[in-house]
């Protein structure tokens, strides 16, 4: 991968699963592969989900997020959490977010994925939570690995940058 | 030395660097590549990339909101 000088390392551990919480591993991960930085990213919990051949059912939740405010009609409507008591609710409010990153010139979570295993970014699925909510590696995309905390550890171990998202 | 232009007006972080990267990677040293982009974050996230990278940021400019890298592969 690496045609720089750079021989940094970067681990990220990635645990949740909704859209918005979806593209600070993958920009992270495709900005470090294009700095020479080589990345791993280790899936666990609902960050199982960003793994998933198909992730167009990824949503935002309007729930406990006073900080959600969807620009609209030149103002900034904030998204009370009674609205997701409302059936629906989060998937309107997601589709919304996706037109507004559309509009915006944001990428798609499956075009960041994509670049980020063109960029050779290593995608270890965490075994234990595969197994608890029983995923095969046959509902994940090709180019996963399969590992446990000790997988992670000794990458982390070499990595000069190590989050936790 | 050649020189490739990639237009990356209307796309967001971190898509410019991202198609960048992709363009130089298919360059010979000494080969350039110009780049417009319409995101005014892309000022500092040139730069950085460049000096992260080893590659030359030979020039930039901005008019009428695009803005212009010239970027040289060492």
């Amino acid at each position: 991968m690496s045609d720089g000088d750079n021989d940094k390392k970067m681990c990220i551990i990635v645990t949740k699963g909704t859209l918005d919480w979806a593209y600070p591993p993958f920009i992270l991960a495709t900005t470090a592969a294009a700095m020479d930085v080589e990345c791993t990213l280790f899936f666990t919990f609902y960050g199982l989900q960003l793994l998933k051949k198909d992730v167009s059912h990824l949503q935002i939740s309007t729930l406990g997020n006073p900080a959600m405010e969807m620009p609209m009609m030149g103002m900034h409507m904030t998204m009370p959490n009674i609205v997701s008591a409302i059936p629906g609710a989060d998937a309107v409010a997601s589709t919304m977010m996706k037109n507004m990153m559309k509009k915006k010139g944001v990428a798609s979570i499956e075009e960041l994925r994509e670049m980020a295993q063109e960029g050779d970014v290593r995608f270890v699925a965490c075994n234990m939570t595969m197994d608890l909510f029983e995923y095969t590696k046959d509902d994940l995309i090709d180019g996963v690995e399969l590992g446990g905390a000790a997988t992670w550890m000794e990458a982390a171990k070499e990595a000069d940058i190590n989050l936790y998202i | 030395m050649a020189e490739t232009f990639l237009d990356t007006k209307g796309m967001n972080c971190p898509l410019p660097i991202l198609k960048t990267k992709k363009t130089i990677k298919g360059l010979n040293a000494g080969d350039t590549v110009k780049v417009e982009s319409t995101d005014p974050g892309s000022v500092k996230d040139f730069g950085a990339f460049c000096r992260s990278t080893g590659n030359k940021l030979l020039d930039q400019s901005e008019a009428d909101g695009v803005y212009t890298y010239i970027i040289e592969k060492p």
